[in-house]
C-alpha cells in the first residue's frame, strides 16, 4: 500500500512521484512503512519505493531514467545528490548549452 | 471497429472527418486578400492556410500538397499574388488530380485587392456548394490516424496527460489505427529503449540516428532541453525529462519512421521525425507547437491530442485539436480551453488508465462531429516555414 499523496506510475517502477506539496518532517507511508520526509518537495519529485542498490537502475514510467549513484532506502528522496544519467551528465549538458549570448529553448515542448 | 459511419469519402479513396474549405496563400504578399475571403465564411468551415516565403523550398512545397488534399479538406482556393516562386500550376494540379474542387486567383491577374476579395468570396460560395454533396462512408479504425504533441509542458505532464495519451495510443494502435508521435529533439535519452520498440532492427537503427540528429541540430543552436528549472521541479536526468514527452506513445511497438507529409502507409506506432536533413540552415527545426501541428496533419492526421501543463490554447487549420490538461490547477483557472482533466489523477478523482480511456472515446465523438474545445472557439492556428529534408529509405516504412 501507498500514499495517496505518491503517484506509481507503473508495478515495475522503483520509485514514486509526489503528487502534492510535502513539507518538512511530513510522515508518508511506503511499502507498507512510514518514512518521514527530510526536506520539503514539491509536486513531481521522486522517492524510493523501495530499497535500491548501488547501481542499480531508476525506472519511472517503466523506464530507466539513469542509475543510483549509491544505496538508496525506501522512502528517500531520489535526485541529483544519489542518482545520475547514463546518457549525460545534467550539469556537463547544462554548461555545453548555456553558451552566451544564447537563450535557452524558448520552446518548452 | 468503425470510427465513424459518416465520414467525408473523397474521390482518391480518403476519408476525413471534417469537410473544410482550404484557401490557401501562396506567399504573404497573398495573405491579406486570402484571409478577407475566409472572413465571412469563418463559421461555415472554410479556412486559411499558406506559405509565407516567396523563395521555393521542396519541403513547403510538399507540405502544402499534402495539407490541400487532406482527408479533412474537402475543396481549396489558392491565392497568388503573381510573382512569386511557389509553382502554383503543380500544386493546382496536384489537388485537381485528387478529384477536389480547387480555383486559383492571381491577384495581380485578378484586378488587385477588392476585385480578388469579391471574386473569391464567389468562388467559396460555389465550390461550398459543390462540398456540400460529398458521399459519406464509413471510416474503419485502420484508416484513422492521430496525432500527438506536446507543449506548455510543467512538472505534471509527464506523470499525467503524456502517458494518459500514451494509454489511449496504446488501444488506437491496438485496435488498427495509426499514431504518430514526434518531438525527436524531446526524445534524447531515450533513442535506445525506443530502437527497442522498433519492428526490425534496421528500423531501430534509424530511430536512434534521428535522435542524434536532433541532437546534433540543437548543439549547433546552442540551446538544450534540460534547464534549472526542469531540476528544481523534480526532474534528475535529460532522459527523465525525455521520458515524460515519450509517455505519449504508448507502449506498442514502433513500425515506422515518417517525415513531414508521408502518411503512414498502414496501421501502427510512427514516429515523425521533424529536425530536417543536412546542415542548420534555416534556423529552429520548428518555431512553435502550430510548426509540428501542421507536420502532424500533413502526414494524414485527422485528430492531434495536445497534452499541456501551463496551458496551451491554440488549435489548428484542418484537424481538430483536443487538449488534454495535466495539471489540475490549470485546468480550473483555463477549463473552457481544456477538454480533458487529466490532471485529476493527481487528486485521486482518475487513474491513468481511465484517463487514457476518456481521451481514447473523446477522440471517437470528436471524429463523428462534436466539436472539441479549440474548434468550437475557432481556433485555426497555422504556420509554414523553410526546412530541407531527404526522402525517407525503405528501412522507415513497414510491408505492405
Amino acid at each position: 500500500m501507498f500514499d495517496s499523496r505518491l503517484l506509481r506510475l507503473d508495478p515495475l517502477d522503483n520509485i514514486l512521484v509526489t503528487i502534492q506539496t510535502l513539507e518538512e518532517g511530513e510522515s508518508v507511508i511506503i511499502a507498507g512503512r512510514s518514512v518521514t520526509v527530510p526536506s520539503k518537495l514539491t509536486l513531481g519529485h521522486k522517492l524510493a519505493a523501495r530499497d535500491i542498490r548501488c547501481g542499480e537502475k531508476i525506472l519511472k514510467y517503466r523506464m530507466p531514467i539513469g542509475s543510483a549513484t549509491r544505496d538508496i532506502a525506501a522512502g528517500e528522496h531520489v535526485h541529483l545528490h544519489n542518482m545520475r544519467s547514463d546518457y549525460m551528465d545534467t550539469a556537463t549538458m547544462q554548461a555545453r548549452h548555456s553558451l552566451p549570448d544564447q537563450h535557452p529553448s524558448g520552446k518548452s515542448a | 471497429m468503425i470510427v465513424t459511419e459518416n465520414a467525408y469519402l473523397r474521390s482518391d479513396g480518403r476519408k476525413g472527418i471534417r469537410n473544410h474549405l482550404v484557401v490557401a496563400y501562396l506567399v504573404e504578399c497573398a495573405h491579406h486578400v486570402a484571409r478577407e475571403i475566409v472572413y465571412p465564411y469563418r463559421d461555415a468551415g472554410v479556412q486559411l492556410i499558406g506559405f509565407g516565403g516567396c523563395y521555393p523550398n521542396a519541403y513547403a512545397a510538399k507540405m502544402m500538397r499534402q495539407l490541400c488534399t487532406h482527408p479533412n479538406v474537402g475543396g481549396v482556393l489558392l491565392l497568388s499574388l503573381g510573382c512569386e516562386s511557389f509553382k502554383r500550376t503543380e500544386l493546382q494540379t496536384a489537388i485537381a488530380d485528387s478529384g477536389r474542387p480547387v480555383e486559383t486567383l492571381v491577384i495581380q491577374q485578378s484586378g488587385g485587392t477588392r476585385k480578388t476579395i469579391e471574386s473569391g468570396r464567389a468562388i467559396v460560395a460555389q465550390i461550398l456548394e459543390q462540398m456540400a454533396h460529398v458521399p459519406r462512408a464509413p471510416l474503419e479504425m485502420r484508416e484513422f490516424i492521430v496525432g500527438t504533441i506536446c507543449g506548455g509542458s510543467d512538472a505534471t505532464s509527464g506523470i499525467t496527460a503524456n502517458p494518459g495519451v500514451g494509454r489511449a495510443f496504446d488501444r488506437f494502435v491496438s485496435e488498427g489505427a495509426s499514431g504518430i508521435f514526434e518531438e525527436t529533439s524531446e526524445l534524447i535519452g531515450c533513442e535506445a529503449i525506443m530502437a527497442e520498440r522498433a519492428v526490425t532492427p534496421e528500423l531501430g537503427t534509424i530511430l536512434g540516428n534521428a535522435v542524434s540528429k536532433a541532437a546534433a541540430y540543437h548543439t549547433v543552436l546552442g540551446h538544450g532541453s534540460f534547464a534549472t528549472g526542469n531540476a528544481e521541479g523534480g526532474l534528475t536526468t535529460q532522459e527523465e525529462k525525455s521520458m515524460g514527452a515519450y509517455a505519449k506513445s504508448g507502449a506498442s511497438k514502433i513500425s515506422g519512421l515518417l517525415k513531414p507529409g508521408d502518411v503512414p502507409p498502414s496501421g501502427g506506432l510512427y514516429l515523425l521525425d521533424v529536425v530536417p536533413d543536412g546542415e542548420v540552415r534555416f534556423g529552429f527545426p520548428n518555431i512553435n507547437d502550430n510548426a509540428e501541428i501542421a507536420e502532424l496533419i500533413a502526414c494524414g492526421s485527422h485528430l492531434i491530442l495536445f497534452t499541456t501543463g501551463r496551458g496551451s490554447v491554440v488549435g489548428s487549420a484542418i484537424s481538430p485539436v483536443i487538449k488534454v490538461c495535466a495539471n489540475p490547477e490549470t485546468y480550473r483557472r483555463m477549463s473552457d480551453d481544456m477538454d480533458v482533466d487529466a490532471g485529476k489523477i493527481l487528486e485521486s478523482r482518475a487513474t491513468l488508465d481511465s484517463v487514457g480511456d476518456e481521451i481514447f472515446d473523446l477522440s471517437l465523438s470528436v471524429a463523428r462531429g462534436a466539436q472539441s474545445k479549440s474548434e468550437a472557439l475557432l481556433h485555426q492556428e497555422f504556420v509554414l516555414t523553410y526546412k530541407s529534408f531527404e526522402p525517407i529509405g525503405p528501412s522507415c516504412l513497414p510491408r505492405v
